[in-house]
């Protein structure tokens, strides 16, 4: 039995720069580097420490608040630096790569027979855990916790996303290893949508629930169906793994090597030809851009230009990220920009904006924020761009005064920071949804477990 | 240099300085500042800004103002002659009536103004947030719905009282609860009640008028009703406007014509100016029902504005002007859906029933907004109240 989703709220960013369906791959970096920000709400313990050799698998630190959870080099080589911040938090591990890669060996699986006990401490101890989040709070999940359902959202709808079609093709036998493992994890289904006209390679896997998607974005984040399929309640746990991670693991459970290198969308105005790249994760971005970048005043943002994050060319590749935007940062003065007509960008009113005239456009939107911050003002504006069943003003209003029963009231275990990425963009007042989001949920977690 | 890189040079040198809102008002009204999105977060935004949108709301005014300029000369002189009521078409787009709306109507606008902003100024410059936009709009709506002969003075000080007390005790634009226009309004209309109501104030000259020779009546429709008397003018002119009235508020055609740009903008709420148009059209005629019904006679001081057609009730006094303008605030209204739809209605229901159970004033319209303004926040809660409720049976359908 399979439930459709149609969304009909939300919006479809449709910029310049889709990624071209040919894949080369990038000449390895000599620096990768894993950064613990990307995985939010995780204090690392260091264990790999500077001069020590590692193998690509091997851990180069854990979590403080579960030590089972580990997080592997992508790379082997040697750990050149441990870049801190303040407080001596760790900021980066940095691993010079040998020029040919040795994996350690984590042992081929039959993923069929082994238990959930098996399969939960296989992906601990290879240090694939970090691939499974959780909601509520949007972190890596806890292991100890029972999800009711496992998500996989095989639909990407996110301006620009890599076609998972493309990227995922060929890849069916990871894919069903993966997926019969961790469908263990859960008494409950393991929900996996996919686009309402695509062919995916996950379509006629096993053990899977399928959902046919459709509509505008948010329709491709998993919040958004997870929201639709079952929602979470109080006390409710749900586990989210993207199918790019499914690869992985699956080619662990096969090959008995923790392989982390991935097909990337180059995408955006500013690359010269955009298109698809393999590269580790934690490669230094300037690599795996190599040559493409159109280099005047660039923003590069690791990610999508809805939640990505900005990365410099000297800096490193997400942990969990397919894809690098590059588009034009908009730090310049625009005369009369705020009552002109305005035809190169977009816009969910009218007001002399006139997306509304050519939907199929393709736009080179830059940084610009057109417009200062203010205090909410408009309302009704969000709520044409969000699905979800919960008052979106209210409840970021709810988490900026920090009031944890409204908070829990409205809706909070239901949403990420992801989620009112589309609301963000929309906002009249400029208000940073995303990181309002991203606190509440870091203190309901701290209040309320 | 250009201008765009002097002003930059300016803007850097005042940065984290006492007048830096003061001089970013003034930049940012020239320029759409150089500002870039954040490093994590949405990377792109949209078009709109609060300046756009207060920017709308403005153009949607300006029939309204030009009209309230001619109408303002046309009941001058139809009030001394009345044989140009005649042909209206012919008498009313005409220079001398224009040139009164110049000398009588732009001071107000300009008093609004200037007085406004420089409290906002003075506001942003002590608490050193930005000056907001709120009051680009606020400052157009305040001369439109006072009477053309209110004095500067006195709007001055309602202004100031309206601006402060309405808004920035509150912490600024998107804190208020009350409209600071209303609340102006609503100073006017207690302060000075004699200067708000009447048969004098509401066209030009009246007052000075009241006792010679010359006198002349100012008398509107809803004065005239109120007190049971007949009323002149035709259908056609309630709906164009060629009546007396506050400023620019009389048009109802214009004011149409306004919500049609707010509509289709997205910038005004339609749920609200539907709704507020019919809660006004079902108190008018249940009214209607009770004249019918023959519970209210002629010798009741309710009888003339309860007889009155319930759809003529929607063409005059501030009712549509109130409704497309005024309750579609997005910071004082319900902010909910649902919400915006038990707003609106309650706001047209509750004008007509104090237009007809207060004779003595009966523009009710006002009132009736700040009322609900009062109330949004009640009625948004219920309605978030219910989504609340429905995540809570969610889980206990599961645990039962």
């Amino acid at each position: 039995m399979s439930k459709d989703i149609r969304i009909k709220k939300g919006l479809d960013i449709k910029l310049v720069g889709v990624a071209e369906k040919n894949t080369t791959n990038s000449t390895q970096s000599s620096v990768y580097a894993v950064k613990p920000e990307d995985f939010h709400g995780i204090t690392p313990k260091l264990v790999a420490k500077e001069g020590a050799e590692v193998l690509a698998g091997d851990t180069l630190f854990y979590s403080k608040s579960d030590e089972r959870i580990l997080f592997p080099s992508p790379v082997s080589g040697k750990v050149t630096e441990v870049i801190r911040g303040a407080r001596r938090k760790v900021l980066a591990v940095k691993i010079a790569a040998d020029a040919t890669q040795v994996y350690k060996d984590f042992g081929t699986k039959d993923a069929g027979k082994m238990s959930a006990e098996e399969v939960k401490n296989h992906l601990l101890a290879s240090g694939c855990w970090p691939f499974v989040k959780q909601r509520p709070y949007d972190v890596v999940a806890n292991p100890s916790q029972a999800p009711k359902a496992i998500f996989i959202s095989a639909y990407a709808s996110a301006p620009l996303a890599a076609d998972l079609e493309y990227t995922l093709a060929g890849k069916e036998a990871e894919l069903q290893a993966a997926i019969t493992a961790v469908s263990k994890l859960t008494a409950g289904l393991v929900h996996v949508s996919i686009g309402a006209d695509a062919i995916s390679p996950l379509a006629n896997l096993t053990g899977i629930e399928v959902h046919k998607v459709s509509g505008p974005h948010p329709s491709g984040n998993v919040g958004t169906q997870i929201a639709a399929i079952d929602p979470i309640n109080k006390g409710e746990v749900v586990w989210v793994l993207t199918p790019q991670d499914l690869v992985v693991i699956g080619e662990l459970l096969l090959t008995g090597k923790l392989n982390l290198s991935r097909t990337i969308a180059l995408t955006g105005s500013h690359f010269s030809a955009p298109a698809y790249v393999t590269a580790i994760s934690g490669a230094t971005i300037a690599d795996v851009t190599a040559n493409n970048l159109k280099d005047d005043n660039t923003r590069i943002i690791s990610g999508n230009v809805l939640s990505g994050k900005e990365v410099k060319a000297a800096e490193f590749l997400g942990y969990y990220d397919n894809q690098i935007t590059a588009i034009p940062e908009g730090d310049d003065y625009e005369f009369f920009g705020w009552n002109k007509p305005v035809f190169n960008k977009i816009s969910t009113s009218r007001a002399l904006t006139f997306s509304w005239l050519t939907p199929k456009k393709k736009y080179d939107l830059n940084t610009n924020t057109n417009g200062e911050h203010r205090a909410f003002v408009v309302t009704g504006s969000y709520e044409e761009v969000f699905p979800l069943d919960i008052y979106p003003m209210q409840l970021l209003k709810a988490f900026m005064y920090k009031d944890l029963d409204e908070m829990e009231a409205l809706g909070g275990y239901e949403v990420a920071p992801e989620d009112f990425a589309l609301t963000e963009f929309v906002c009249v007042s400029k208000q940073p949804h995303q990181k309002i989001i991203r606190e509440g949920l870091d203190l309901m977690r701290e209040e309320l477990g | 240099m250009s201008l765009k890189g002097n002003l930059h040079n300016l803007k850097e040198k005042y940065k984290g300085t006492k007048m830096a809102p003061a001089f970013n008002a003034i930049h940012t009204f020239l320029y759409l500042p150089n500002e870039v999105t954040n490093a994590g977060g949405t990377h792109i935004k949209a078009a709109d800004d609060l300046k756009r949108t207060m920017n709308i709301v403005i153009m949607a005014l300006i029939p309204c103002l030009l009209f309230g300029m001619f109408n303002a000369g046309y009941q001058h002189y139809a009030a001394i002659d009345n044989s140009l009521r005649a042909d209206v078409l012919a008498n009313f787009f005409t220079f001398d009536n224009f040139w009164i709306g110049i000398i009588k109507v732009l001071p107000l606008v300009i008093v609004s103004y200037g007085v406004g902003l420089l409290v906002e100024f003075i506001f942003a410059v002590i608490k050193g947030h930005e000056v907001e936009e709120g009051y680009l709009v606020t400052g157009m709506l305040v001369p439109l719905i006072v009477p053309v002969d209110t004095p500067l003075w006195m709007l001055s000080v309602a202004v100031v009282f309206g601006v402060v007390i309405g808004k920035e005790v509150f912490g600024g634009t998107g804190m208020n609860i009350l409209n600071p226009a209303l609340t102006i309004r609503a100073f006017l209309f207690f302060a000075y009640p004699t200067w708000m109501s009447g048969d004098k104030v509401w066209v030009y000259d009246a007052v000075n008028r009241t006792g010679t020779a010359d006198a002349i009546s100012g008398e509107t429709i809803l004065g005239s009703y109120a007190q049971n008397q007949e009323v002149a003018y035709s259908t056609f002119d309630k709906f164009m406007g060629f009546i007396p009235g506050s400023v620019g508020e009389t048009s109802t055609f214009l004011i149409l014509v306004g919500a049609a740009i707010l509509i289709f903008t997205k910038i005004g709420s339609w749920r609200i100016i539907l709704s507020a148009f019919i809660g006004a059209a079902v108190m008018g005629i249940i009214f209607n029902q009770v004249i019918a019904a023959e519970i209210i006679t002629e010798s009741s001081k309710f009888y003339g504005l309860m007889s009155t057609v319930w759809w003529e009730h929607l063409t005059i006094g501030g009712l549509a002007f109130g409704a497309v303008f005024m309750a579609t605030d997005p910071v004082t209204g319900s902010q909910t859906n649902k919400g915006k739809w038990i707003y609106g209605f309650l706001i047209g229901f509750i004008s007509i029933m104090i237009r007809v159970f207060n004779p003595a004033y009966p523009e009710g319209v006002f009132l009736a907004i700040l009322l609900m303004n009062v109330f949004a926040p009640t009625i948004d809660h219920y309605v978030v109240q219910g989504n609340v409720k429905k995540r809570l049976n969610r889980t206990k359908v599961k645990t039962a």
